[in-house]
């Protein structure tokens, strides 16, 4: 259990979760992707608070992440049901609004 | 002791990675839903083994919570059940294959190669209690900003997602007389 462990793992999660929020067609899928990504950041917050600078105050820091993680997921649906609403779409692809 | 804690925090990475893959490749989305919330898990419980309590079991809380209402939503967004009509739902897979297998590579070079300081200060005896005392002191205003950042979060989110409002039905000014509703109800129909 060392911090180039922790680390790893978490660049490990970060990979995969940007596979998916690359590859990924349907909304939420591609939503997903950014969620692993971002279980990535937890990781590597709560390593390196704890092997480099475990001072009390750090640990806010992960709150934020978590907050800013709940934040982009009930967003995120919302656009997602907005675009099924009009569109009947639930693909990235077909939502191609913007490039109209 | 030593050596168990290691296996364990190994473990539970493997687990968390892994989990996360099948994310990406069981072909039913309730499926998907909860490798990702055992992902979550595996992390929370690695968030533990790093001592951080209240992180750890928060992000485990939340979650499974987030996950199960997830599951919800995955299934009313599938047109169809992919478990039953086995498709791909990938685009340039080849390329985010790439830039994946690139990206790790280059972020566990970047791990490997730096001189990681030593650590600075020790951590406080009761590590949940130090961060209540933080949350509740000098970094209260953190708090304070998220909170009209999650209620402005609401409110945006409910008014993306509802399908009809009252604008929609008295003008935007709210000064129409009788609603524009599909069905006119009321007695004076």
């Amino acid at each position: 259990m060392t911090l180039e462990a922790t680390l790893l793992i978490a660049a490990a999660i970060f990979s995969v979760g940007l596979y998916g929020a690359i590859s990924q067609q349907v909304v939420v899928m591609v939503m997903m992707g950014l969620e692993l990504m971002i279980n990535a950041v937890i990781l590597a917050a709560a390593g390196v608070w704890w092997f480099l600078a475990p001072q009390p105050t750090g640990q806010v820091l992960i709150m934020v992440i978590i907050a800013a993680m709940t934040l982009e997921m009930a967003m995120g649906f919302a656009v997602a049901t907005l675009l099924h609403r009009e569109h009947g779409v639930d693909m990235t692809d077909m939502a191609t609004d913007l490039t109209q | 002791m030593r050596v168990i804690t290691d296996i364990g925090f190994w473990g539970l990475g493997v687990v968390a990675v892994a989990a996360g893959a099948a994310v990406f490749y069981v072909d039913s989305m309730a499926r998907a839903t909860y490798a990702l919330a055992v992902s979550f898990i595996a992390v929370g419980v690695q968030v533990l083994f790093l001592q951080q309590n209240y992180v750890g079991v928060v992000t485990i809380l939340m979650m499974v919570m987030e996950m199960a209402i997830m599951a919800v939503y995955m299934v009313m967004f599938m047109g169809m059940n992919p478990a039953l009509v086995p498709m791909s739902m990938v685009h340039s897979n080849k390329a985010a294959l790439g830039v994946a297998a690139a990206t790790f590579l280059f972020l566990a070079a970047g791990i490997l190669l730096v001189d990681w300081p030593e650590r600075t200060g020790s951590p406080p005896p009761d590590v949940t209690r130090a961060l209540g005392e933080a949350l509740m002191g000098p970094k209260m205003l953190v708090m304070a900003v998220i909170s009209p950042v999650m209620v402005a979060t609401i409110v945006a989110a409910v008014v993306l997602a509802a399908h009809r409002t009252r604008y929609d039905r008295f003008g935007d000014d709210l000064k129409r007389h009788t609603p524009d509703d599909a069905q006119p109800g009321g007695v004076g129909r």
